[in-house]
């Protein structure tokens, strides 16, 4: 119930919607309430009046005969609005029944049904309608109906997808196993949870048979006169055209509004659903937004950029239409050596380094210095920015199989990056393809580069992606999570050539993981980020013997590689915490089993050992790191 | 590519055969007294007699169909109840009518819809904004009364075109084309605005994908994205939606026929329609349904050809 009326709140947000949907309420009771509000009769005639134009007496004017058009637009409305409700009722009730059938039985009945849906969706409603007019006595239920049938295709689509979805769910799985019977099943857990695609399409589809409808009504189908209805009014209008040309614009109007109002409504209950769903997602307590927008206004203390480093980032944050999701990071990287990021999903690495990217879109607001080769990308201009990309800074991104655009094939697309970044053209172009295409490894580069992206397995396309990255001979590549999406078989092989390759082209990577194996096998220096900050930076040496953060311990210690044999997998209790929900002190307490009064304040990075550029944001860092020398080994 | 596309003209060829058979056993669920209506209330039973074996009219439905059948595939669609002329004479001399028509509109709304929608696409939230309002217009405004209020500004007010009426192309190609003008705005209306929305929402899709990240970062430029990555991507979808919208101005053909005064398909159906004469519906309805079938099997062809899965 709650979950209802959080939907008709959400909704009355919406200015448009609401007055679409108050306008579409209003002639809905105005028609229904003709008998008693039309001033006149529909079939009142007022010869003294004829075809007169809006006056106190007549508001919308008359007609040839001198009949109130105000009037006659009420009544007709009743013929209008009975037929759509007509159709749409057909329209609705098939629809969801087949819809239904298709969806949640699959297969064989999902094909039948789709295959007479198609056939249907392909047939010229107009003679199928003409043909039930000549013999129905220019029926209008019967037109109706059969309108009403005909757009079934619409709605049926739409409630075979939504519920094929929902039979995916759980729930549905749990009751099938617990006995309760398909058609039980269907009432009680699919059909409440697809209504809302389909009230969607039945405005939709309102509005479409409408139209529809008007000009059936006005090629004076469906229609037993004398009795108006909006599509036939225009005609009458039509009819007067050269005498009076006011006559079709009141019924012409008329009916448009309702259209748009429907398209309207549609609209808003779209947005609606949309936004209500990504509400349950992620719930957000103004109070909390409010003070993590403080947070980010509150300049981060940081060192000016590194002149050695290619690629310096200073107090890098992230914030999606106010709400924080990266906070204060700053790392430097080296020709020749390799950053790993670490921390679990959700911590903000992709975002954090789409923020380095510039490639987050314009609801974006990415704030800090990003230096590249003493030009702050931040602050450049589109042009400057675009010059570095793949010729400074490349990317290699998680998924290669969605990595590549599905239209072209690969040398098309290598082809094209070649072409901007060298400005070469034709054989030489094609050289420079093949030639990148061996140097990551490919056995027949001239029949990779003929292929499309779905004629590639994964190590091939992520080869193929990292081919992409090098064409432009960057100096730093930013590889997001490179191997996770591969077979175990093809990782080893994928992390080899990027070693390989880095020292070829002396580049500095920045390696996206969550595997502390690949860390520890390429990185040199490490940096651990939780909940959108990096909460410990190391040598990666350092970062394995001498952790001197909590969170970095638990992550070493999750490592089913350092688990003894026997005992249970030691795991991190509780999840990362939502940026939403992001508490003023240490981001990582609520799960923290270190926890002190003094991690309700805000915790810096700082430095922890003199020697090593070792930095931690945790108050009790040196306690942690002296305590576990002491026992000698990390907890 | 040879073997889907065949599979997909097997699908139509079905469409073919189930169109005509059911506005066939539509007019056969109540048998119209057509003598009557023909020849006229005063007739003798001799005469309806006569009228009736004269059509064949007295054997069951089922004799009838598969007569009609016989001869349709034979390129005989029977005679006119009220003239009786043959229904492919009668119709004949109309299809170019329809077609200008109709090409007309599928011109208009493929390339004004989808200019629109990639504009809509590319430009900033203004350009955007600007687009979405004209397509809830668009929509919302029925194509009949397009018709009549175009028809009122150009016979009554600005007489630059011809408001009505049609000439063939042989007879004179420049007015063939300018009585197109405002028939073909009428009919093609709505289907900018969906073709548009579609290209749009279709581009934003591709423009926010995981390729078109990977692209940008390594040094594709926003134009080639846009104008070259997400439009191609979009294509797809969009052309699936021209079969659609096709279908639907077929329909709207017959209501634009008549307020343009445009001597079509449309045309003569309403009238035949209105008279009872189901022979001459019957046969439109076969010729809107050939018609339909050709444009998807150019539509499938297109598909098949764009998208490098089915390609190979």
């Amino acid at each position: 119930m709650s979950g209802r009326l959080r939907l008709v709140r959400e909704y009355m947000r919406r200015p448009l919607g609401v007055a679409a949907g108050a306008f579409l309420i209003l002639v809905a009771i105005a028609v229904c309430l003709a008998k008693w509000i039309a001033p006149y009769g529909p079939e009142a005639e007022d010869l003294k009046h004829t075809l007169a134009l809006p006056s106190g007496q007549h508001l919308l004017g008359t007609d040839r005969l001198g009949r109130d058009i105000l009037s006659r637009l009420l009544w007709g409305g009743q013929v209008t609005l009975l037929g759509l409700l007509e159709a749409l009722f057909a329209a609705v009730l098939v629809g969801v029944l087949f819809g239904l059938l298709a969806g949640y039985f699959g297969r064989s009945t999902d094909n039948v049904i789709s295959r007479i849906s198609d056939l249907v969706m392909a047939m010229p409603a107009i003679v199928v309608l003409l043909m039930i007019y000549s013999i129905t006595n220019n029926s209008s239920s019967a037109g109706m109906i059969t309108l009403g049938i005909l757009s079934v295709p619409s709605i049926l689509r739409v409630t075979r997808t939504a519920a094929r979805a929902v039979r995916e769910e759980v729930f549905v799985a749990a009751s099938q196993v617990m006995g309760m019977s398909r058609a039980r099943i269907i009432v009680r857990h699919v059909l409440p949870n697809i209504w809302g695609p389909i009230i969607i399409n039945a405005a939709v589809l309102a509005a479409s048979i409408l139209g529809v409808q008007g000009g059936l009504n006005f090629l004076d189908l469906g229609l037993t006169p004398p009795n108006p209805s909006w599509g036939s009014m225009v005609s009458e209008g039509q009819q007067v055209l050269s005498q009076q040309s006011w006559l079709i614009i009141p019924s012409g109007v008329t009916l448009a509004l309702v259209i748009m109002a429907l398209m309207l409504v549609a609209d808003a209950l779209r947005d609606t659903t949309a936004s209500n769903r990504s509400r349950q997602a992620q719930p957000v307590r103004k109070q909390v937004r409010e003070r993590s927008i403080e947070q980010m206004r509150s300049p981060a203390p940081t060192a000016p950029p590194d002149p050695d480093a290619v690629l310096s980032v200073r107090g890098l944050s992230v914030a999606f239409s106010d709400l924080q999701v990266v906070r204060d990071v700053s790392f430097d990287v080296f020709e020749g050596h390799t950053l790993g990021i670490v921390g679990e999903s959700g911590c903000g690495k992709t975002v954090a380094m789409s923020g380095v990217l510039g490639s987050l879109g314009r609801n974006a607001e990415v704030r800090g210095a990003i230096v590249f080769e003493g030009t702050d990308l931040n602050g450049a201009t589109k042009r400057e920015r675009l010059r570095t990309r793949g010729k400074g800074v490349a990317y290699i991104s998680q998924d290669p199989m969605v990595a590549l655009d599905p239209m072209f094939t690969v040398a098309s697309q290598l082809g094209e990056l070649v072409g901007r970044h060298d400005g070469s053209k034709g054989a030489e172009k094609k050289k420079r393809v093949l030639e990148l295409l061996s140097q990551v490894g490919l056995p027949s580069p001239e029949s990779v580069a003929k292929r499309f992206p779905h004629q590639l397995s994964g190590g091939m396309a992520q080869r193929v992606s990292i081919a992409c990255a090098l064409s432009g001979r960057p100096r730093v590549l930013i590889a997001d999570e490179p191997t996770t999406a591969l077979d175990v078989t093809i990782q080893g092989d994928i992390l080899g050539l990027l070693r390989s390759l880095q020292e070829q082209e002396n580049m500095a990577v920045v390696l996206i993981t969550h595997d502390l194996g690949v860390v520890a096998d390429i990185c040199d220096r490490v940096a651990v980020m939780y909940a959108g900050e990096i909460v410990e930076m190391a040598d990666v040496e350092t970062i394995f013997a001498a952790p001197g953060h909590p969170y970095t311990r638990a992550l070493i210690g999750a490592n089913p590689i350092m688990a003894e044999r026997g005992e249970l997998l030691k795991a991190i209790p509780g999840t990362v915490v939502a940026p939403a929900a992001w508490p003023v002190g240490c981001h990582f307490a609520a799960r923290c089993t270190f926890r002190v009064p003094a991690c309700e304040v805000p915790v810096p990075l700082v430095g922890v050992t003199d020697a090593t550029g070792h930095e931690a944001r945790c108050v009790r860092a040196e306690e942690l790191l002296n305590e576990s020398q002491s026992e000698g080994q990390p907890a | 590519m040879l073997k889907s596309i065949s599979r997909r003209l097997v699908a139509s060829l079905a469409l073919l055969i189930v169109v005509p058979t059911v506005t066939f056993f539509v007019q056969a669920i109540k048998p119209l007294n057509v003598a009557r209506s023909v020849l006229g209330l005063d007739a003798t039973k001799a005469q309806v007699a006569a009228f009736n074996n004269h059509l064949g009219l007295e054997h069951g439905v089922i004799i009838r169909y598969f007569d009609w059948l016989g001869n349709a595939v034979h390129g005989n669609l029977g005679v006119s109840y009220t003239t009786g002329q043959s229904v492919t004479q009668i119709l004949s001399p109309r299809v170019s009518v329809t077609l200008s028509l109709i090409i007309g509109a599928l011109l208009v709304f493929t390339i004004v819809g989808s200019l629109l929608g990639i504009l809509s696409a590319s430009g900033g939230r203004v350009t955007s904004k600007f687009v979405n309002f004209v397509s809830t217009i668009g929509i919302a405004i029925p194509n009949f009364w397009l018709a009549v209020i175009l028809v009122t500004l150009f016979a009554v007010t600005v007489k630059i075109l011809p408001a009505t009426g049609y000439v063939p192309f042989n007879h004179d190609p420049g007015a063939w084309f300018t009585s197109l003008i405002l028939p073909v705005v009428a009919l093609s209306f709505g289907g900018i605005t969906a073709v548009a929305k579609q290209t749009r929402d279709q581009m934003l899709l591709a423009l926010d994908s995981p390729y078109t990240r990977s692209l940008r970062a390594n040094g594709v430029s926003e134009f080639s994205l846009v104008y070259k990555h997400a439009l191609r991507n979009a294509a797809g979808p969009v052309i699936t939606l021209f079969g659609i919208i096709f279908v639907g101005a077929l329909s709207g053909s017959v209501v634009v026929e008549n307020i343009f005064v445009l001597p079509g398909l449309g045309s003569q159906a309403l009238q035949s329609a209105l008279q009872g004469d189901v022979p001459v519906v019957q046969g439109v309805a076969v010729y809107f349904t050939v018609i339909v079938v050709v444009v998807n099997v150019i539509i499938d062809i297109a598909n098949t050809a764009l998208n490098p899965r089915t390609r190979s």
